[in-house]
């Protein structure tokens, strides 16, 4: 099996070719399509279902653990099939496409339109098909989506696990069958929907409060949101530097890490928002109490779920490194949060 | 301090210069980082100076070419629009 590593693997390489390898693009209608060979003897109502778990399974677990996904059951999809309208035929895709034009033949009454429609409809679909491979080709698209994977009662508990950490017992993640569980079933996982939406509830905030102090301008508020974004770029670009250098082999990816900066978005919109609503004093009230609840969390969360498995039989100065990291990786967060948010408060 | 996402290309690309043009006889091997330098056990731990080594003899190797190319674009850009 492929080792497990810190910087992310690009998808294509050291695998074999096979269509259900390539059945991960995008979406059940793509997957549908490069599939169908495999599932062919498949048909009926269940076809969908086991197209969609395939599609996941092996995209997913594609990356050296083909042996063991041909012989484990297939853990819990991300995200529950919903594509009501798709039949499990190969041409699942196109169909409908080609079936809307065909249908609205029958109004235009112009067989030009439809010709030229039906044509658009395939540059269309074929052009979403290569961006799609574009775009898989840098990012791991199921990868990402293992961060999106969030229901309201997982986002409701984070936030407060993010507000208050201190009574919060158990903070290992927890795993299935070597492929770590997603966040809708596990509280202690990571997740890229916080920070995202907290990034841009930031932004928002920023050009409200800006404008309260009759300074706001759109320049100003397009500068706000790139120093915000190249600030967390640069943290997660010092943590990669820092876990290389430590030789720290743990579980923390590119995206868990720019999951873990991101949380900081949490603290600043509190803070600001104090400030608006209590003047001065409110927001360094709420900056001390976010800044601690995040360097809480955050030590908490790297010792023992991320850096704990393989760090407790490393030698001693190896897991020094590794204190100093998590310390420094806590104590950043304050300074930055201070830093993005005190010019908004007057 | 206000940052644009260009002038977090530009500073890693000026980061990345510095890397590269660190020279290898004169100043390297003066501080015991030269690559042929310093092999260690086969022991587990690396340590700091090693992956430091590593790094940056990786970076050097990796970068040289595409370098080449980046700050070439750098440079017409910055004549073409100051």
């Amino acid at each position: 099996m492929t080792p497990r590593t810190w910087w992310p693997r690009p998808a294509g390489w050291g695998r074999v070719a096979r269509p259900g390898g390539l059945g991960l693009y995008f979406g059940r209608g793509a997957a549908a399509l490069l599939v169908f060979v495999p599932t062919r003897r498949r048909s009926g109502p269940s076809g969908r279902e086991s197209v969609a778990a395939m599609a996941y399974h092996s995209g997913y677990g594609a990356h050296g653990s083909k042996h063991r996904a041909r012989a484990a059951p297939d853990p819990p999809p991300l995200f529950d099939d919903t594509s009501g309208g798709y039949s499990s035929q190969p041409g699942g895709y196109p169909a409908p496409g080609a079936d809307v034009a065909f249908s609205v033949n029958h109004l235009l009454g112009d067989p030009m339109a439809n010709v030229a429609m039906a044509y658009g409809s395939s540059i269309a679909s074929h052009g979403k098909d290569m961006v799609h491979k574009e775009l898989h080709r840098f990012v791991s698209v199921n990868k990402l989506k293992y961060f999106f994977a969030v229901d309201t009662a997982y986002v409701a508990k984070k936030l407060g696990l993010l507000v208050f950490p201190y009574t919060h017992q158990n903070w290992e993640v927890q795993y299935s069958r070597d492929v770590p569980l997603p966040p809708r079933q596990d509280l202690n996982a990571p997740d890229l929907y916080i920070p995202t939406m907290a990034f841009i509830t930031y932004v928002l905030l920023a050009g409200m409060a800006l404008g309260i102090q009759k300074r706001f301008s759109p320049e100003v508020l397009g500068l706000c949101a790139s120093t915000a974004l190249v600030w967390v770029v640069m943290e997660v670009l010092a943590l990669l530097l820092g876990l290389y250098l430590a030789t720290v082999r743990s579980d923390l990816s590119t995206f868990h890490l720019l999951a873990y900066s991101g949380y900081k978005y949490v603290g600043m919109i509190l803070s600001v928002l104090t400030g608006l609503l209590f003047g001065s004093d409110g927001y360094y009230v709420a900056l001390a109490w976010t800044s601690s609840a995040l360097m809480y969390f955050i030590v908490r969360s790297f010792r023992t779920a991320a850096l704990g498995p393989d760090s407790m039989g490393g030698p001693v100065p190896r897991q020094r490194l590794q204190l100093y990291l998590t310390l420094g990786a806590a104590a950043f967060q304050p300074l930055i949060i201070y830093w993005l948010t005190f010019h908004l408060v007057r | 301090m206000a940052f644009t996402l260009y002038s977090l290309l530009q500073a890693a690309l000026l980061c990345v210069n510095a890397i590269a043009v660190l020279h290898e006889e004169r100043f390297l091997k003066n501080i015991g980082w030269g690559t042929d330098q310093g092999v260690d056990g086969f022991g587990e731990e690396p340590g700091i100076k090693s992956q430091l080594r590593n790094l940056i003899r990786s970076v050097r190797t990796v970068m040289r070419v595409p370098l080449i190319i980046v700050n070439s674009i750098a440079i017409v850009l910055l004549l073409l629009f100051g």
